[in-house]
């Protein structure tokens, strides 16, 4: 099933949660929506499902306008951050809930009631659970009921809302894992909502990055980390280094200290260069665009971290580089700094 | 159940349990002893004679009987009334809300005077009644009425703090697999109130069966027709048979005792159900 969004306005009173949001995910895709809180994602999420409505746009399942319909005929599974377990009711009943709220006319009997959510918790790995009530289960436990309870109507779509937000790290890493396992079994077109970097970049195959109600951009996982489309995109995914630069006809300056980088076309006065950590070489004092002298120096794992105070004419910036274990660093040694890849955004 | 041997770890329980069997003995043990005591004085077969006599039963029956059909109107008026005050944002809302608990704050023979107004013949609401053909003031019907006014709120009051705490997102859950707005409330939402339905229910039942002041006057107490429990104990004790009333008294308190266990026990299981204390 795939799905398409076009030209989504929401607006909260004077925020404007989505601003002309266009969105296609195709059949069998597991796309996440990654953004900071309040970019707009879990609002696109709940209008795909039909829990919220936008103010102009539309929605497609398959070319057929869904916006047409109610959250109740989407066929939509839902899975909330919360798990919103019927707390009155065991977990099969729970599974079972989709199924015996269907139409008398196609309702299934009890016998194949009884089997369908017992394939399910098998899917979700908790059939010995069953009869267990939601308050009796470990949160991690709970979401997978929650996406089983979710898969039951065999939805055409599958829609997390921070499905790991409310687990602590090492399920969240477990879960992961998982989730993503059972994609490639069930296969059905999923999008979920994370402001966890890390949780998309694992489990998706598209990210879209949000920002502010828009999308900044849309890309495979190496796509977004490797060559992030914008300053926001650059900042949000992975660590960077980030320095205020000037661009005056394809020069670009720190502060008095003009860098031997390359700007592009649109970038021109006040802009910000951005560095990945891993992509700077550091070398002896006047190998690199950027010289300066070591501050501290943390070593850890394969890697060593060293503080930096670049000079640059006027005041003085710290930044935070990593350096292969065996390079020799002391406090005080003067340095050459040469970024292998970098990018330059002017400023908005 | 591990949360006993949490609570015997929280601080003051001898001091907090003490007092509590003081003051639960000082308040309420220790007069009701007293009515056990009073009614011994009678012998077996006179007791028996006094809470069989046709107008001990016809009393009683008024009392439990007319208690426990407000107390289900009020459950259904009480949910319709909470619906409105909790889910839906309209002028004077506050109000309202205020005005349920107006049956609590009223001296009840106030209330029973104004209710008799109204339902009198020639009242507000009492003449078009009467027309067509319906008696309400000095019936049973007036009972029922009365005991309806002072039990609003019982139900009101125990499920709003619920259906405020109730998390959307389980009516939302609902609505994406696939369930009607009444497959949502009936499976969904009613069964997470019911425990605070049944306390509700509970009390408006029992304040309904021992309610006096405003039942009298819009009764007009006929013995075997329109005559409370309540009263008979009064006139008994009103002619100096102070063993025959306490021993109509036991009969109420026996039965109450055992329906209000009854009604806690399934509050109590509807409450585990949801709970399942592990």
């Amino acid at each position: 099933m795939t799905i398409e969004v076009r030209n989504i306005v929401k607006q909260f009173g004077s925020f404007r949660a989505l601003d002309n949001v266009d969105l296609r995910v195709e059949t069998g895709e597991l796309m996440a929506l990654l953004g900071p809180s309040g970019s707009g994602k879990t609002t696109l999420l709940r209008i795909i499902a039909g829990l919220d409505w936008p103010d102009s746009g539309s929605v497609a399942f398959d070319g057929e306008d869904a916006l047409a319909r109610g959250a109740a005929e989407r066929h939509v599974g839902f899975v909330f951050q919360h798990y919103a377990l019927f707390r009155h009711m065991s977990v099969f009943e729970n599974v079972a809930f989709g199924l015996r709220v269907q139409p008398r006319k196609i309702r299934k009997t009890e016998v194949e009631i009884k089997k369908r959510v017992g394939d399910l918790l098998d899917l979700v790995q908790l059939g010995w659970l069953a009869d267990r009530y939601p308050s009796q289960l470990s949160g991690g436990q709970r979401q997978r009921i929650a996406l089983a309870r979710a898969l039951a109507i065999e939805p055409r779509i599958l829609l997390l809302d921070e499905p790991f937000g409310a687990l602590d790290a090492k399920v969240r890493k477990e879960l992961r894992a998982w989730l993503r396992n059972l994609h490639e079994e069930i296969h059905v077109t999923s999008i979920f909502v994370t402001h966890d970097q890390e949780e998309a970049l694992e489990v998706a195959n598209r990210v879209v990055v949000m920002d502010r109600g828009k999308i900044e951009q849309i890309g495979s996982p190496g796509d977004v980390y490797e060559h992030p489309a914008s300053a926001f995109v650059h900042s949000f995914i992975g660590e960077s280094i980030v320095l205020p630069v000037d661009v005056q006809g394809g020069t670009v300056r720190l502060g008095e200290r003009r860098l031997d980088l390359v700007a592009p076309a649109s970038a021109s006065g006040p802009s910000k260069l951005f560095v990945r950590r891993h992509d700077v070489t550091v070398g002896p004092s006047g190998s690199g665009v950027f010289e300066g002298a070591v501050k501290a120096v943390r070593a850890f794992g394969p890697m060593q971290r060293a503080d930096v105070v670049l000079s640059n004419g006027h005041g003085d910036t710290l930044i935070e580089i990593d350096a292969p274990r065996d390079h020799s660093l002391k406090v005080g040694d003067r340095v050459g700094l040469q970024p292998q890849r970098y990018r330059i955004f002017a400023d908005a | 159940m591990s949360t006993l041997s949490r609570k015997r770890s929280l601080p003051g329980f001898g001091l907090t349990m003490g007092l509590t069997i003081l003051w639960l003995s000082l308040m309420i043990l220790i007069p009701l002893a007293g009515l056990f005591v009073k009614t011994a004085e009678l012998s077996p077969s006179a007791f028996w004679a006094t809470v069989t006599a046709p107008r001990t039963l016809h009393a009683l029956q008024v009392s439990f009987g007319l208690a426990f059909a407000a107390a289900c109107i009020n459950l259904v008026a009480g949910l319709v009334i909470v619906w409105a005050l909790v889910r839906y944002r309209f002028p004077g809302r506050r109000i309202f809300d205020a005005v349920v608990d107006i049956p609590f704050a009223l001296p009840t023979a106030v209330a029973g005077i104004a209710l008799t107004t109204l339902f009198a013949q020639k009242g507000w609401l009492g003449a078009p009644l009467a027309a067509l053909g319906i008696k309400v003031a000095f019936t049973p019907l007036g009972i029922f009425i009365a005991m309806i006014f002072i039990g609003i709120p019982f139900v009101v009051r125990t499920v709003q703090p619920v259906l405020i705490d109730l998390d959307v997102e389980l009516e939302e859950a609902a609505e994406c697999l696939g369930a009607s707005r009444w497959q949502t409330i009936r499976r969904v939402i009613l069964p997470s109130l019911a425990p605070a339905v049944l306390t509700g229910f509970a009390l408006a039942f029992a304040r309904a069966v021992g309610e006096y002041g405003s039942v009298i006057f819009i009764a007009g107490n006929l013995p075997n027709v329109s005559e409370i429990a309540p009263l008979l104990i009064v006139i008994r004790l009103s002619e100096f048979r102070y063993a025959d009333a306490t021993a109509i008294a036991v009969v109420m308190l026996i039965f109450s005792f055992i329906i209000i266990f009854i009604l806690n026990r399934l509050q109590h299981w509807a409450q585990t159900r949801s709970l399942a204390a592990a």
